[in-house]
């Protein structure tokens, strides 16, 4: 009998492969073929991206479910401002700093809240982040309840034109988007990943095969934690303007994105870009019709949980066995010596 | 040959239910023992307790001259002890060959092209080859009892804990799980089985030990055990003065 091989990528996987860079070099040239208004729409779409991608890692994989998110999306906002405003920090370097800082938060937050479990731990995850609002509240340097806008001086100290400065930051959300998933895929494709994964399935197993969960999920946290809080910074460069109700947001930086992960499909790689897609697909075709807008969310969000439990692309999947990612482990088993 | 793993005084209860009872008794290397006693008697909370899943209330572990009483689950897999899940808990989304691999780069610490030849192996020796590519939430209550065995020997375990994998089986199916056994046995791995499928325990195993309500009621020679008063009035429901 012939040695089965073993392998990874699929033909599905090759050609995905090209599309996506074809897409990304379309994509980075924008500034020359996009007007301003959909250059702006892009930029937030590749930021639900990040943030979504994110959370499905942190949920979908490690189990970690938050509504707290928006506690580090906030904070990335509110470093931004505050490190370049007092730090006189350049608004990018500002950025990364935030990420670093929010990382060495997320760790004494976990210690905190990784005693809850279940739905206690959502709930406690949301309250990290109102007590994330209500502090930022209260520093009236940045503007206190009411908020503030960046300084003209840092928002030329990124480049001197303005068209200048929208292809900067278009590009910052793109390059973002495209560093969060290739390192989301990079790691689930690791060692490291494929314990993640088991522990997606099952815990008990995982820990009896020599997978320490407490620590793999901590680190899960801390770096989503800490891209989260980049995403954060990014979201408010766009918005020129922050304030606690904006940079702590539930809807805005947690439901939404809760959204986009259920409706693509959880624990999968490519649920949060379907996910993505559709609901901005959606929230475009109903912008006119004001609050209608929400109650349609709702009921795809039902209408989906109910007929498609892992999501739309759940579906396509157990359908046609597609996998753009090349995750998993292919087997090519010689069955014809085999029998021989 | 000294013992691999010594069990001393071990004790657990939920409440008012007690499933271990200063239990005391010790497997030597390369041995391969038998686990009876009838549902409920507290055979897979012992599993829990020695694997790590459960902590005790009371008593000490010892494995490989070392204690191993307060220390994870994860962290005595790595030390040799890998068990099945009585109710199977296949990683559902993963294929069944990435189930193994686990196994394989976590509990056995391989890499790469040794991992995947590691796994390949397990599947091979559990006849999971025709499966590998299938994910396993897809499988039968059967395969899912053969993929358990699979992932626990992917560990490269010097001590595999077997949880009830005979049942269900046809008598060809049973015989060719006997002799898989008996290969992973005679291959230097020390074996604790528990089973109901006493003719297929009993072709494998050297001694027997018999729980009941936690507490350990028998152990000794399988032939003579099975022959035992005790084991006939409380395992085997027969009244010894009919």
């Amino acid at each position: 009998m012939s040695d089965p091989v073993v392998s990874r990528a699929t033909r599905t996987s090759r050609i995905a492969v090209v599309v996506a860079l074809l897409a990304l070099i379309v994509l980075a040239a924008a500034p020359w073929w996009a007007g301003r208004a959909d250059m702006r729409l892009m930029s937030e779409i590749f930021l639900y991206l990040s943030l979504a991608s994110l959370w499905n890692l942190m949920a979908g994989y490690a189990g970690l479910v938050s509504v707290g998110q928006q506690a580090f999306v906030g904070f990335g906002g509110y470093m931004l401002f505050a490190l370049t405003v007092f730090g006189g920090l350049h608004p990018i370097a500002a950025i990364l700093l935030a990420g670093l800082l929010a990382s060495a938060l997320s760790v004494p937050i976990a210690s905190l809240i990784f005693r809850l479990k279940g739905a206690y731990f959502a709930i406690g995850t949301w309250v990290v982040a109102e007590v994330f609002r209500l502090s930022f509240a209260q520093i009236s340097a940045l503007g206190g309840g009411s908020g503030s806008s960046l300084p003209v001086g840092i928002v030329r100290s990124l480049a001197s034109s303005r068209s200048g400065r929208e292809a900067l930051t278009y590009w910052l959300a793109l390059g973002a988007a495209a560093v969060v998933i290739l390192s989301v895929y990079l790691f689930l494709r690791s060692q490291r990943g494929l314990a993640l994964t088991a522990i997606r399935d099952s815990e008990v197993a995982a820990s009896g095969l020599g997978i320490n969960i407490w620590r793999t999920k901590l680190e899960v946290y801390v770096v989503t934690s800490a891209l989260t809080a980049i995403i954060g910074g990014l979201i408010f460069l766009q918005k020129l303007r922050i304030s606690p109700d904006a940079a702590f947001s539930i809807n805005d930086w947690t439901a939404f994105v809760i959204f986009i992960v259920v409706i693509g499909g959880i624990g999968t790689l490519e649920g949060p870009i379907i996910g993505t897609i559709i609901f901005f697909a959606l929230r475009e075709f109903l912008a006119d019709f004001g609050t209608i807008y929400l109650m349609v969310l709702g009921l795809v969000a039902i209408i989906v949980m109910l007929k498609a439990p892992k999501g739309v692309w759940g579906l396509v999947r157990d359908r046609f066995d597609l996998e753009l990612f090349p995750l998993s482990y292919r087997v090519r088993l010689d069955q014809d010596r085999k029998k021989t | 040959m000294s013992a691999l793993l010594s069990i001393n005084g071990l004790s657990k209860s939920f409440g008012a239910v007690v499933v271990a009872d200063e239990t005391s008794f010790e497997v030597r290397a390369g041995e391969a023992v038998g686990i009876l006693g009838p549902n409920g008697a507290g055979k897979t909370s012992l599993f829990n307790l020695i694997a790590g899943t459960l902590r005790p209330d009371a008593g000490r572990i010892e494995f490989a001259d070392s204690d191993i009483t307060e220390t994870s689950a994860a962290r005595r897999c790595k030390l040799g002890i890998a068990r099945s899940f009585q109710v199977p808990q296949p990683f559902g989304g993963m294929t069944v060959f990435e189930n193994a691999l686990v196994g394989a780069t976590q509990g056995a610490d391989l890499s790469g092209r040794e991992a995947e030849s590691h796994a390949l192996t397990v599947l091979q020796e559990t006849g999971l080859l025709p499966k590998a590519n299938v994910r396993a939430e897809t499988l039968t209550l059967l395969e899912r009892k053969r993929l358990e065995m699979a992932r626990a020997l992917s560990a490269k375990p010097t001590l595999l804990l077997l949880d009830e994998i005979a049942g269900g089986l046809t008598d060809a199916e049973c015989g060719a799980l006997i002799e898989s056994i008996k290969r992973i046995h005679a291959g230097g791995t020390t074996i604790i089985w528990i089973e109901h499928v006493v003719h297929a325990l009993l072709a494998v195993v050297q001694r027997v030990i018999v729980v009941d309500f936690g507490r350990k009621i028998a152990e000794g020679e399988p032939g003579r055990i099975m022959e035992s008063r005790e084991v006939k009035e409380i395992y085997l429901g027969v009244d010894p003065d009919a």
